[in-house]
């Protein structure tokens, strides 16, 4: 999921699993936490990983990754815990490739920041990293 | 309306010819009309006037080139247009168009926004938010076949690619992209993209796709090419920005440049050492042509790539190699000895091997040279003559005179050429050890000619690892003196006697040999603090190629000049010889 800086969705994509409302649930609750972070951090404001849940309640064991820009937007991403082969690093490049992407979008002339994401390019590449991970 | 539902089952994916027809047959529905019904509001529109033109302009090219199979080329007509739109908002056709005026002007295509943004996203190919004119003119034809009712393709069709710069590329990549041009999996797009991509003729600044990966690759590929290129070709030019040091010398005559290099190592001036190696060809001079020569000799290790540089770029001049062409050795080996790094490494091997057949068949042949020691390069008489020179007790009861004479001009040859009378003490040296018949006094000439004779396994490799200026004495001193003197003596003796007679010959010719080679030494002496001065910069590498170049240049015609000496030289020498041998008889009886 990506998130302005006004804590508004611009894109949220999930693996087509159950509960994707929990998963929307999750990055909500996740903000907060990134909010944290910023306003406690006064210098890097890129955070590669800066939130990291091992078990947020017993029966769900999901990791939460979040990702800030140096314009306050927000990237989080929800993964599996059972997935124990991702790495740090892996989940770095995957903020990277997210990033990158982004930064293509805002290059559009017709996009609008602020705006939902539509860019068919940037699902696709979305789609490609999940299916990785997947 | 009408015409887009034709065109989109069209848009499905099938083959070309279909899409063309489709294409033919939707423009010959009025495409005025077509373009006007999906339009209505925009006839007072400039653009859509635009938009009629070009369609109008488009569906008649497409009645005349039938034969295109990929819908998404650009016409010349079409293209024609899109420049000219181009330069209304961008005069320059090499610059850009800012992403707000793209987006002003595609805005009034009426088209939505997702859509123009969809389009953008493909054909702003670098994603610099700018559009080139392929770029403008991609994008301007996607809008024109999304007004025309055609779907926008998951993926720039290779047709459109920014490096449409000439019809024709679009043209030949035109057939491949039909069939990926449309909508299809982006899977196809990529290995079609591929193809095309090493006929990029743009840079891409930023390559985030696959595709793009491509192109980069190509580029890096090109890029390293023209490394590997500028490094083959401009050899010495490397070596001068990589070694500041070896580099200079390496240019000059090896022999001269070994000199310099030991003098600078020690420390010493170049005059200095030159003098006292050639005042004290024993110990010196034979010290240093020891540590050259034993470089030389272990040359194939680049422990010091230094020298084993010289050693390469001697062995090219002991071949007769014109400057130049030791240029080119010494450049390559300067590569090898300077930098640390490995790339030099494979240049002294390189180089080495060649330098080695060269001395080794030059050390096989010294006997048999006797024809061919004029044949030597020019750059060896000169240096033999510091070498005898240098030898100043070497004297002999014949040629005591005449040695003694010769050691005097020597030595004013030797500062020329220090690095030469290094190899010729340092070859005597260790084949003063093998060749014990030799006279005591002809020693120090007695193991340059030993150097010189191919016989002695320790002078053949030196020869083979030792300047070529060495073996190229050695060559010269041997068939001369083989070839002339009698063979009662060992031959190493003749070799040196020789050597003593070539060096009353060339005496008179030293002076202008030192006043050659004084100005090489010059020329080396400056190259040395070139290469440091410059640095890394590329530009001051290039004045110091340049400056190379003229230094090899001046070196070649010294060497013309040399042979020219050398070969009045072995005329003198046979005369020498000649009377040697009628002395001879009476030190015998």
């Amino acid at each position: 999921a990506i998130c302005s800086p006004q804590n508004y969705p611009l894109y949220i994509r999930s693996v087509p699993t159950e509960n994707e409302l929990k998963f929307h649930y999750t990055v909500h609750t996740s903000l907060d936490v990134v909010d944290e972070k910023i306003s406690a951090m006064g210098k890097a404001l890129v955070d590669q990983r800066e939130l990291y849940l091992g078990l947020l309640y017993p029966t769900e064991d999901y990791k939460v990754y979040g990702y800030v820009t140096n314009s306050k937007v927000k990237f989080v991403m929800v993964v599996d815990s059972s997935n124990t082969a991702l790495r740090d690093n892996e989940i770095r490049s995957m903020f990277r490739k997210l990033h990158n992407s982004y930064t293509d979008i805002m290059c559009n002339p017709f996009y609008n920041p602020g705006d939902r994401i539509h860019s068919r390019a940037f699902d696709s590449m979305v789609n490609s990293m999940m299916m990785q991970v997947c | 309306p009408g015409s887009s539902a034709s065109s989109d089952p069209i848009w499905s994916g099938h083959s070309p010819p279909p899409h063309q027809e489709n294409w033919v047959s939707f423009a010959d529905t009025p495409p005025t009309s077509a373009l006007l019904a999906m339009h209505p509001a925009s006839v007072q529109d400039q653009t859509t006037v635009r938009t009629v033109a070009s369609a109008t302009t488009t569906n008649e090219i497409r009645r005349q080139s039938s034969s295109y199979d990929d819908p998404w080329k650009i016409t010349d007509e079409q293209r024609q247009y899109y420049v000219n739109q181009f330069k209304t908002i961008q005069p320059d056709l090499n610059g850009f168009i800012p992403g707000s005026a793209a987006k002003e002007f595609f805005t009034k295509s009426k088209l939505p926004i997702l859509e123009l943004s969809h389009i953008w996203e493909l054909s702003d190919f670098d994603k610099d938010g700018a559009l080139t004119l392929d770029e403008f003119c991609a994008a301007f034809h996607l809008v024109v076949a999304r007004k025309n009712g055609y779907d926008l393709p998951e993926k720039l069709p290779e047709s459109l690619m920014p490096k449409l710069i000439d019809l024709e590329d679009s043209t030949e990549v035109g057939e491949q992209t039909g069939e990926v041009g449309y909508s299809s999996s982006p899977a196809e797009a990529p290995p079609s993209k591929s193809p095309s991509m090493p006929s990029l003729n743009q840079t891409w600044p930023e390559l985030n796709q696959s595709s793009e990966q491509w192109e980069t690759f190509s580029e890096r590929s090109s890029s390293s090419q023209t490394l590997t290129q500028f490094d083959s070709n401009i050899a010495p030019a490397d070596p001068d920005t990589a070694i500041v040091h070896p580099v200079p010398i390496r240019m000059t005559p090896s022999k001269i440049h070994m000199q310099e290099m030991e003098l600078k190592r020690t420390g010493s001036d170049h005059a200095n050492p030159t003098s006292p190696l050639l005042v004290k060809p024993s110990d010196l001079s034979e010290e240093n042509k020891m540590s050259s020569s034993v470089k030389f000799t272990a040359g194939n290790t680049v422990t010091d790539g230094y020298s084993s540089s010289d050693s390469y770029a001697s062995d090219p001049e002991q071949i007769g190699s014109t400057v130049t062409r030791q240029r080119s050795h010494s450049g390559t080996s300067p590569d090898n000895a300077a930098p640390p790094p490995p790339p030099p490494r494979p240049h002294p091997s390189h180089s080495r091997s060649s330098s080695l057949d060269m001395n080794r068949s030059f050390s096989v042949t010294p006997g048999q040279q006797q024809a061919g020691v004029v044949a030597y390069p020019p750059a060896v008489p000169p240096r033999p003559q510091p070498s005898q020179g240098a030898g100043p007790h070497v004297h002999r009861p014949v040629d005591a005179d005449g040695l003694i004479a010769h050691t005097s001009t020597s030595p004013q040859q030797i500062p020329e050429q220090p690095n030469f009378a290094d190899f010729s003490q340092f070859e005597a040296f260790a084949v003063s050890g093998v060749n014990k018949e030799e006279e005591d006094e002809i020693e120090t000439h007695s193991e340059v000619l030993q150097v010189e004779k191919p016989a002695d396994s320790a002078s053949s490799l030196r020869v083979a690892k030792a300047d070529g200026r060495v073996e190229e004495k050695a060559p010269t001193n041997v068939p001369t003196t083989a070839g002339k003197g009698t063979t009662p003596l060992a031959p190493p003796p003749k070799p040196i006697r020789r050597r003593l007679k070539s060096e009353d010959e060339l005496r008179p010719e030293a002076e202008e040999h030192t006043q050659k080679t004084g100005v090489i030494a010059a020329v080396l002496a400056s190259q040395p603090s070139i290469p440091r001065s410059v640095g890394k910069d590329k530009k001051a590498i290039q004045a110091s190629i340049r400056r190379n170049k003229e230094t090899n240049t001046v070196l070649a015609r010294l060497n013309s000049e040399l042979q020219q000496q050398l070969k009045d030289v072995l005329e003198e020498r046979i005369s020498l010889e000649v009377q040697l041998e009628q002395l001879r008889p009476f030190s015998h009886l």
